[in-house]
């Protein structure tokens, strides 16, 4: 199987399993919580910057990435802990100043290489094809526990807090706590993501975890349908590997998520995820009348 | 530099964000969205003022094209993108503006991806204040600001339009009720928020002398988190927040602090963007309703 894939297909299907880790982990908080955030890459680039400091300074990889996952989870609390002060437009524009933060300082740092990043670092010795794999695997483990999640009476709670905050906390359920647990998960996972992206690639910057960056995972989202899984990870494989294809969406990659982003909200508002139950339902009030 | 030019440059840059921010402030009381692409139309107004300014050598009459487009511009975007989007959940709206905005900033570069500038750019030279050289361009900018936005709270509080419109910010059924026609209220409101920004636009271009796709992300972002400061929806929180952020960027990027025997410079640590968003984050989790609370 190895002798099947050339270094370029290996590299897009690697990129996607990062960008479907990416989206699941931004679909638990704002999908299962119903908290929005701007700021997703922020966090990617937390655990991208520890894992690389880390490799530089001769840690193994995996003791690196769980670091990075670490260090982006402690991070995801103190936001998490916004969310539970402020809420709805004011969370969304204050997760969005996170991304600033995070690029104002990392480009003030110089062991953090400045603007120019850092480069030239160890990667792990596995071979391209096995990070693949690992990768892949990664992606599906990560799907399996948002479905885990989902189905355990820890997403019931998320779905209550992002339906009805208020009437959640009738109900006596610790608002604040889960919605920190939501944070916790979605960020650390996002740092996963950070350090399997930054040990395929050769550099990296502030600006690769941006605020485009942040809307391009949310687009993920939308265009899966907000808190579908099926629908996100579609989504997220499709969007990484559009731009990638087609050169034209190349091109114009950022014309072509933002119009998507905006077409999707004025016809679909619920995605992917959305369309399919609406075309189900088209189909079963048809078989009801024949029958 | 002294303190008294410090807050000299803290209060020019506030202007600027000042006109950004009112039209922001205007959609959010009026609609509750929270309008991103207006950063477009910031930066359509730079293109517009500096186009117009090289085919016909009038800057006055590239000024007032920039503010007719640009409001048009904004009527059309609340027509085809909030008006179908306003019974839906309040996140529909913010992420279909950000798709807008990405989607127009990569238009713009349809148009010209290295950006534009003046052939012969106008109101250029400086001034001298307390050892610190101020641009030219940046004083006309405060003052046009401080006419605009000064008469538009004179068109709100003496005319029947700011009347109508007070009271559709206020109770838009009850206005309703009254006769006025809330639909008509909704564009004025957005073409005087769009030629505002465009106004901006116009007048950073000057001082740059170059407008590109990406030329109105910043100032934008950061009027986004001035209009939380401000309380979203109070106009005179936002006011205040414009020029409280100005001042605090000019000191807050250059002054240091002795910490011990080390002197801790935030201008060091981190740049001038994330110090406003520190700020922000900061003001937020004290008092999570912004600064100023919508009467």
């Amino acid at each position: 199987m190895e002798d099947l894939l050339n270094a370029y297909d290996m590299s897009l299907i690697r990129t996607a399993a990062v960008m479907v880790i990416m989206a699941l982990s931004l679909n638990l908080i704002t999908g299962f919580c119903g908290q929005i955030s701007l700021g997703h890459a922020a966090f990617m680039g937390v655990g991208a910057y520890t894992s690389v400091v880390l490799s530089i300074n001769g840690v193994d990889f995996i003791l690196g990435t769980l670091a990075g996952m670490a260090l982006a989870g402690i991070l995801g609390i103190l936001v998490g802990l916004t969310s539970l002060r402020v809420r709805h437009d004011f969370l969304a524009i204050t997760t969005m100043g996170i991304v600033f933060l995070f690029s104002g300082i990392v480009e003030q740092s110089s062991f953090l290489g400045d603007t120019d990043g850092l480069s030239g670092y160890p990667h792990p010795a596995y071979g391209d094809f096995a990070y693949m794999v690992m990768t892949i695997l990664l992606a599906i483990a990560v799907m399996l526990l948002s479905i885990y999640i989902r189905r355990s009476w820890m997403g019931a709670t998320f779905k209550s807090i992002g339906d009805d905050e208020d009437t959640a906390r009738i109900l006596g359920i610790d608002v604040s706590l889960y919605k920190l647990a939501a944070f916790v998960m979605g960020t650390s996972l996002a740092g996963l993501a950070g350090s399997l992206y930054a040990h395929q690639t050769t550099i990296i910057q502030a600006e690769n975890f941006g605020f485009i960056e942040s809307i391009t995972v949310l687009s993920m989202v939308v265009f899966g349908g907000v808190g579908s899984i099926a629908g996100v990870t579609v989504a997220a494989i499709v969007l990484t590997l559009l731009p990638l294809w087609s050169q034209f969406i190349g091109d114009y990659k950022l014309l072509f998520y933002g119009g998507l982003l905006f077409l999707m909200m004025r016809f679909a508002p619920y995605g992917l995820a959305g369309i399919v139950v609406r075309l189900q339902r088209l189909v079963f009030r048809r078989t009801g009348d024949t029958g | 530099m002294t303190e008294l030019a410090l807050l000299v440059q803290g209060l020019l840059d506030g202007s600027i964000y000042a006109l950004i921010a009112v039209g922001l402030t205007l959609v959010y009381g009026l609609l509750r969205i929270l309008h991103v692409a207006h950063a477009a139309l910031f930066t359509l107004g730079g293109y517009v003022g500096v186009v117009v300014t090289n085919e016909t050598g009038s800057f006055i009459l590239a000024l007032v094209a920039a503010m007719i487009v640009a409001g048009i511009a904004g009527m059309i975007i609340y027509r085809l993108v909030y008006q179908p989007i306003l019974h839906l959940p309040p996140y529909v709206a913010l992420i279909a503006s950000i798709g807008l905005f990405i989607a127009m900033q990569e238009g713009f570069r349809f148009y010209d991806e290295q950006g534009v500038s003046y052939v012969n750019p106008p109101v250029q030279g400086t001034l001298e204040l307390a050892g610190q050289t101020l641009q030219l361009a940046k004083i006309v900018t405060f003052f046009v600001a401080i006419i605009l936005i000064g008469g538009l709270g004179l068109l709100a509080a003496k005319t029947r339009t700011g009347v109508a419109w007070r009271a559709t910010v206020t109770m838009p059924a009850m206005a309703e009720s009254f006769g006025i026609n809330i639909i008509q209220v909704r564009y004025i409101n957005f073409f005087i928020g769009s030629a505002l920004a465009a106004v901006a636009g116009v007048m950073v271009s000057l001082t740059t002398n170059l407008v590109e796709p990406t030329s109105g992300d910043v100032w934008s972002y950061k009027a986004l988190a001035i209009i939380v400061l401000g309380g979203l929806g109070s106009m005179r929180g936002t006011l205040i927040a414009c020029f409280a952020l100005g001042v605090l960027e000019a000191f807050a990027t250059t002054t240091c602090v002795p910490l011990g025997n080390i002197q801790i410079c935030l201008g060091e640590i981190m740049n001038r963007d994330a110090i406003a968003f520190a700020f922000l984050v900061i003001v937020l989790m004290i008092r999570p309703q912004g600064l100023f609370v919508r009467a």
